[in-house]
């Protein structure tokens, strides 16, 4: 019989939580982009526009991520083509992270006084150039503690993928328990894992917090 | 696309899906009204308890603060029997979102007792209330008043978070999805619809939180 020992499963794991780690990142950026396009659309005072980002963000934060995965598995291969875990992940995440970063750096935005946009629509700037070269760079200031908050939620997030068969962390986690049947270790071990990964994330988001508020 | 969409093959299950609906709303209710007097007393012992106990609490929160939720199931379900330790799925479902939102809450009201002036307590103790009463009266009422919208909307995250509990084979609504689909294939549908439910209901706790917090909080 095949025999793990305490190491064989720590870097089994710690194999898979690169795929935790790069399945984050894409979610992340990914979801930044989107986040920011859906940022200009909800503030463009564009009616159509925000009743869209509306509808959008009240979906992806109204509904369980669960449930976000299971639809994209399941949803796009109704169109005949063929969906892997990873696609589904990917895409699911995306478009959930995006939700929540948009209503964050909505918040953000909001956040900056009235005269800043009067002022530079007086200046005969576009909505674009107002948001590109006075709002955004003193929004982005505030914004930066939330967003490291939540890339935490973005990592536990991917924890989720596991459920529709992506090998990750937690994935890697319940095969190793099927495995060895230690699962106080090996969960133990899951548990650190996130942990060292999301705690530092935690900390530096307070960190920053805590300076922005000795500025004002 | 060539697929039709076929909801009508959900209906002879709808009993299965409101079975479901009821176990995830009461989950939701049983864990929001432990974990928020576990949030309290956490809070509470932070600001007030002494030194060694503040800093058990602390390292509680840090710990299910960042680990993911589904992971902390596991932990409960599948680990915690080795230590001779065994729950039900029921229990362990119940057991996993009290100690998940009692971390969040305690953080959440610690920072609304923080924001609490300090004159206000030494008032409270200067007209000779005790300890307690100073807690309960002065202390609690004003941070309760500051943090109920985020203390709400953390409630709504867990309820849609509590979708997991399906994974250790709680029967919440989620697992009735899963039940359905494995039983008739309409895996799109259902999903599409238990989505949908999941939406009313966090728009129904947002509602019914709101007004719940007008009653309790009337301004005087």
């Amino acid at each position: 019989m095949l025999q793990f020992s305490f190491w064989d499963i720590l870097s089994n794991l710690l194999v898979a939580t690169q795929w935790t780690i790069v399945l984050s990142l894409i979610a992340f950026f990914c979801g930044g982009i989107v986040g920011v396009i859906l940022l200009f659309m909800r503030t463009s005072r564009i009616a159509p526009l925000e009743w869209f980002t509306k509808i959008y963000i009240e979906f992806f934060q109204g509904t369980p991520l669960l449930m976000q995965l299971f639809l994209f598995f399941f949803g796009i291969a109704l169109f005949g083509v063929e969906v892997s875990p990873w696609m589904a992940a990917t895409l699911a995440l995306t478009f959930w992270t995006s939700a929540f970063l948009t209503e964050i750096w909505r918040g953000c935005v909001e956040s900056i006084p009235k005269g800043q946009w009067e002022a530079s629509s007086s200046l005969a700037l576009s909505y674009i150039e107002q948001m590109r070269y006075v709002i955004l760079p003193q929004a982005s200031r505030i914004a930066v503690a939330p967003t490291v908050g939540f890339s935490v939620q973005v990592i536990k997030g991917t924890a989720l993928a596991s459920i529709i068969g992506f090998v990750e962390l937690t994935k890697a986690g319940t095969m190793l328990n099927n495995a060895t049947f230690r699962p106080f270790l090996v969960y133990s071990l899951v548990a650190l894992i996130y942990f060292c990964l999301c705690f530092p994330l935690s900390w530096w988001a307070k960190k920053i917090e805590g300076r922005l508020n000795v500025a004002r | 696309m060539s697929y039709k969409l076929q909801f009508a093959e959900l209906l002879p299950y709808w009993s299965v899906l409101l079975y479901g609906l009821v176990f995830t709303i009461v989950l939701t209710i049983v864990s929001t009204v432990a974990g928020v007097a576990v949030g309290t007393a956490g809070a509470a012992a932070r600001t007030f308890g002494p030194g060694w106990l503040g800093r058990i609490v602390a390292v509680y929160v840090e710990l299910i603060r960042n680990t993911p939720f589904i992971v902390q199931l596991f932990f409960i379900f599948f680990g915690l029997p080795a230590l001779g330790l065994k729950l039900s799925e029921t229990t362990a479902a119940f057991l996993a979102m009290v100690i998940n939102l009692g971390a969040y809450s305690t953080e959440i009201i610690r920072a609304g007792i923080e924001a609490v002036p300090k004159g206000h307590i030494e008032a409270g103790l200067s007209l000779a209330m005790t300890k307690w009463e100073v807690l309960r009266h002065v202390v609690l009422n004003q941070a309760f008043r500051k943090i109920y919208p985020a203390l709400s909307s953390q409630i709504i995250i867990v309820m849609l978070g509590s979708a997991v509990v399906s994974q250790i084979s709680a029967e919440d609504l989620t697992y009735a999805a899963n039940y359905v689909a494995s039983r008739n294939f309409r895996n799109f549908e259902v999903y599409l619809l238990v989505a949908l439910a999941y939406l009313a209901l966090a728009m129904l706790t947002r509602s019914a939180l709101r007004a719940l917090g007008r009653v309790i909080f009337k301004a005087r």
